[in-house]
C-alpha cells in the first residue's frame, strides 16, 4: 500500500481566528458507500451549530468522526488548531495513534439518542466514573462536580437512582452532566431527544437552552426539532447526501432558504407537524 | 442375585464416602476456579485486534470443545511424561478439566459480553476510559449477568465429571466406591450413596445458582 499523503494539510492552524473545530476536505465511506463528500466545515469556539437534513444525510457520522467513533477516510479534522485525527510524525502528517487519540478526544464530550449511562452505576456514579477513572480527581472533589452538574440539570434529588428507575427525560439529563463533568471544550448532541416522549422534550432542551446560555461551549446538535434549532443556533447547516447543501443564520435558513433541497426539506418538516 | 441391601455395610462406608466426597469438592471447585480465570482470558484474547491472535485461541476452544474430556485426561496425565511433563494425578487432573471447562466457559463470557450493547462502548469511548478500564469497569459487570445462567450449569457439569478423575486415581466419589466395590464385592450401596451424595449436592447448588443470579442483577441495579 502506498503511504498516505497528507502534505496538503497544514501541521496545525495558525492565525488570529482558529476555529474550534475544522473538517478539511473530510469524506467517509462504507464500502462503495460515500457517506460524507469532501465536508468542509468551521465551528468558531462557542458557537452553538445545528445540523438538520434528510435521514442518511451523513448527520450522525459528523459527530461520530469527531467523537473518534469513526475513523475517515480522507482529509483532517482539526479541534483547537490541532490536527485530531492525524499527528506530527517527522514534520508530516500521519494517522493518529491510540495514545493521541486518547489525549485529543478529551476535549470532546458527546450525549447519544439512546443515553448510553451506565446501568449498574447510580447516576452520581455515572458522572464520576470519568472524572475519577479518566482525569484521576479524588472521590471527593468529583463527588462535588457531579452533585454541582447533577444540580444543574435538576437531577440532585435523583443521584443514588440507577438509570433502569430513571424517565428517558431524567436518563439524558444525566447523560448530559456525565459528559459536562469531563470538561470538553466542544459538546456534541446527536437527536438527544428523539428517544424521547414528547411530555418529556422540554426537560432536555431546557437543560441544553441552559448551556448555551450560560457556558462557553462550542456545540454541535443533530436534532429534528426545527423550532429547537431556530431558537437556540447561531448556525444551521442543511445535510443532503453528505455535503453541506445550504447554512445561514437560523432566521434566514427557516425563513428565506435558497436551494430548493432545503425547501423540499423543511417544507416536509412542517406538513409532517 | 436377589435384591438385598445391608444397611449395617451402608453405615460403615458412608464415613468414606463422605470423606471422598470432600475431594469431589475440592476437584470441582479447583477445576472450576481454573477454568473461570482461564475462560476470561480465552474469551477476552479474542477479542483482540490481531486476527492470528483470534484465529489461534478460536481452533484452541474448538479443538478442545470436540474432544472428550476423558482423553484429555488421559493425554495430560500419560502423554505429558514424554514431553517432559511429569505430574501427579491430581495436578494433571485439574489441568486437564480446568483447561476443558475453560473452553466452555470462554463461550458462555463470549456470548455475555456480545450482549453487552454497542451504545456501551461507545459511551465510554466518549468518556475516553482506557480499554482496560472499559472491560473491568463497564463490560464485564454487565456481561456477568446474563453469563451467570451458564457459568452455574458448568459449574454443576464439572462437579459431574470430577468421577472421570478416577481413571487416572484422583481419589474422588467414584474411586472410593470403585475401591470399596471391589474389595468387598457389594457395589450396590456404594454406587447408590455416589448417587445420592452427587444429587444432595447438585441440586441444591443449581436452586442457589439462581437465586445468586437475581441478587447480582439486583446489586447492579439491573434489575
Ligand atoms: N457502520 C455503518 N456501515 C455501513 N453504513 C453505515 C454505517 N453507519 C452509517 N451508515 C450509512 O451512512 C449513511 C449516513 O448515516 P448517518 O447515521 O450519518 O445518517 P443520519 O443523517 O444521522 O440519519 P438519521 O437522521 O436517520 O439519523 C446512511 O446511509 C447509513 O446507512
Ligand atoms: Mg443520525
Amino acid at each position: 500500500m502506498m503511504d498516505e499523503d497528507f502534505s496538503q494539510y497544514p501541521l496545525e492552524l495558525t492565525g488570529d481566528d482558529i476555529p474550534m473545530v475544522r473538517f478539511s476536505r473530510v469524506s467517509k465511506r462504507y464500502g462503495a458507500l460515500t457517506v460524507l463528500d469532501n465536508l468542509d466545515l468551521d465551528v468558531a469556539a462557542g458557537e452553538m451549530i445545528t445540523i438538520i437534513g434528510p435521514s442518511g444525510s451523513g448527520k450522525t457520522t459528523v459527530l461520530r468522526m469527531l467523537m473518534t467513533l469513526e475513523t475517515i477516510n480522507e482529509g483532517v479534522i482539526y479541534v483547537d488548531g490541532k490536527p485530531l485525527t492525524h499527528m506530527e510524525k517527522c514534520g508530516k502528517l500521519v494517522r493518529a495513534d491510540r495514545r493521541y487519540l486518547r489525549q485529543m478526544r478529551a476535549q470532546i464530550g458527546m450525549c447519544f439518542q439512546h443515553f448510553n449511562l451506565f446501568p449498574h452505576m447510580t447516576a452520581l456514579e455515572n458522572c464520576m466514573e470519568g472524572p475519577v477513572q479518566v482525569l484521576g480527581m479524588k472521590k471527593a472533589a468529583a463527588r462535588a462536580r457531579s452533585e454541582e452538574l447533577l444540580e444543574l440539570v435538576g437531577m440532585a434529588d435523583k443521584r443514588d437512582q440507577h438509570p433502569a428507575r430513571l424517565s428517558g427525560g431524567q436518563q439524558q439529563r444525566v447523560a448530559i452532566a456525565r459528559a459536562l463533568a469531563m470538561r470538553p471544550k466542544v459538546m456534541l448532541f446527536d437527536e438527544v431527544t428523539s428517544a424521547l416522549d414528547p411530555e418529556v422534550i422540554g426537560e432536555v432542551t431546557t437543560v441544553i437552552r441552559n448551556l448555551v446560555d450560560k457556558h462557553n461551549l462550542t456545540m454541535l446538535m443533530v436534532t429534528h426539532q426545527m423550532g429547537f434549532a431556530k431558537d437556540i443556533s447561531d448556525r444551521v447547516c442543511f445535510f443532503f447526501d453528505g455535503k453541506i447543501e445550504e447554512q445561514n443564520s437560523p432566521e434566514e435558513l427557516f425563513s428565506n432558504p435558497q436551494k430548493e433541497r432545503t425547501q423540499q426539506f423543511l417544507s416536509a418538516v412542517k406538513e409532517a407537524g | 442375585m436377589p435384591f438385598n441391601w445391608n444397611w449395617a455395610f451402608t453405615w460403615e462406608i458412608l464415613p468414606k464416602l463422605l470423606h471422598a466426597a470432600l475431594n469431589t469438592l475440592l476437584a470441582a471447585g479447583l477445576g472450576y476456579a481454573i477454568a473461570v480465570v482461564l475462560g476470561l482470558i480465552l474469551a477476552l484474547a479474542q477479542r483482540t485486534p490481531s486476527r492470528a491472535v483470534t484465529f489461534v485461541i478460536r481452533e484452541f476452544v474448538e479443538f478442545i470443545r470436540s474432544t472428550p474430556l476423558i482423553l484429555q485426561i488421559f493425554f495430560v496425565y500419560y502423554v505429558g511424561p514424554q514431553f517432559g511433563l511429569r505430574l501427579g494425578p491430581w495436578t494433571a487432573g485439574m489441568i486437564a478439566i480446568g483447561l476443558h471447562y475453560s473452553a466452555y466457559l470462554s463461550e458462555v463470557y463470549r456470548g455475555g459480553l456480545q450482549a453487552v450493547p454497542k451504545g456501551q462502548w461507545e459511551a465510554c469511548t466518549a468518556l475516553n476510559l482506557s480499554p482496560a478500564k472499559t472491560y473491568w469497569r463497564i463490560i464485564i459487570p454487565q456481561a456477568i449477568p446474563s453469563a451467570l445462567a451458564g457459568m452455574g450449569n458448568y459449574l454443576v457439569g464439572i462437579f459431574k465429571d470430577t468421577p472421570m478423575l478416577s481413571v487416572i486415581g484422583v481419589a474422588e466419589l467414584m474411586h472410593t466406591a470403585n475401591a470399596i466395590g471391589s474389595s468387598s464385592y457389594r457395589y450396590l450401596e456404594p454406587y447408590t450413596l455416589v448417587g445420592i451424595i452427587f444429587l444432595a449436592i447438585s441440586l441444591p447448588t443449581a436452586a442457589l445458582i439462581r437465586i445468586f443470579e437475581g441478587y447480582v442483577r439486583r446489586k447492579l441495579g439491573l434489575k
